[in-house]
């Protein structure tokens, strides 16, 4: 009895510690895939990419630490897949060509809508397509930065650890992806208008 | 303490996102609140800006198929 007493209680907690691990992932799992989704270069793909996630998960929680940010260990996981899946083939090293300063966005907008125009009258202008279809445009290496903190909520030092860069990459990259996002609205709006 | 630019607009604009981060210091931040209180031009663009945010991470929110969410479910591995 003393013997297997011990042995089984262990079981049992485990049991109970990856029951509540899962739980506690599958409950995350509309946030990742939001993330996901423009991670990844389409739809399928990112369903496929959430799916290898938790798979993976599953089976390796006990590298998971309780208490620490599960999303950013999820996402993690996320985005080593999807580099592993071997999009880096496809980066190009598109540089200084793509951008152009903050106010470039608004001074393009507000200059096809003629007179001085109500700042939230203008973002109306773009539509829903548009940032869609200019967010997947971003470069890689910047658009991952952009998804993860601008729409997944990170913050710098979780992005960072996430994707295995310094912080003060995580910044530039920021700033500069913001830029190219807001240059490449700015090209779609003016082709619609066209 | 604060220098004096050529172009005000032009380094008001290199602080917008910085400022939007909060991540200026005291004496940056002061001199861009004090450049955007007198300057219209200026102010319309972080106004822009701060839509053009929110209005991004709406756009982008797609909510998660439910078929995927049962697929994850059942990646679950059963208790012995």
């Amino acid at each position: 009895m003393a013997e297997t007493t011990p042995d089984a209680t262990r079981i049992a907690a485990e049991a109970r510690d990856r029951v509540r691990f899962e739980e506690e992932a599958l409950g995350l799992a509309d946030q990742v895939y939001r993330v996901a989704r423009h991670l990844a270069p389409s739809r399928e793909e990112a369903e496929d990419l959430v799916q290898e996630t938790y798979a993976r998960a599953f089976r390796s929680w006990r590298s998971y630490t309780p208490g620490t940010n599960l999303r950013a260990w999820l996402l993690r996981i996320l985005t080593n897949l999807n580099i592993d899946r071997g999009r880096r083939t496809q980066r190009a090293p598109q540089t200084t060509a793509l951008e152009a300063n903050d106010y470039y966005l608004y001074d393009k907008l507000a200059e096809s809508d003629g007179a001085d125009s109500d700042e939230d009258r203008v973002v109306e202008r773009l539509s829903q397509d548009d940032i869609v279809t200019a967010l997947s445009a971003v470069p890689h290496d910047f658009r991952d930065v952009i998804v993860l903190v601008d729409i997944g909520d990170f913050s710098y030092q979780d992005a960072a650890n996430i994707l295995d860069i310094p912080i003060g990459t995580v910044m530039s990259r920021l700033h500069r992806g913001r830029r190219i996002l807001k240059r490449e609205l700015a090209e779609s709006v003016l082709e619609d208008a066209s | 303490m604060t220098q004096a630019h050529e172009d005000p607009c032009a380094h008001c604009e290199e602080m917008m996102q910085p400022y939007l981060d909060h991540i200026l210091t005291e004496a940056e931040r002061l001199e861009a609140e004090g450049h955007l209180d007198e300057c219209e031009w200026c102010r319309r663009r972080y106004r822009f800006e701060e839509s053009l945010r929110i209005y991004v991470r709406q756009a982008v929110n797609e909510p998660m198929p439910a078929a995927l969410k049962e697929k994850l479910a059942a990646l679950r591995i059963p208790l012995n």
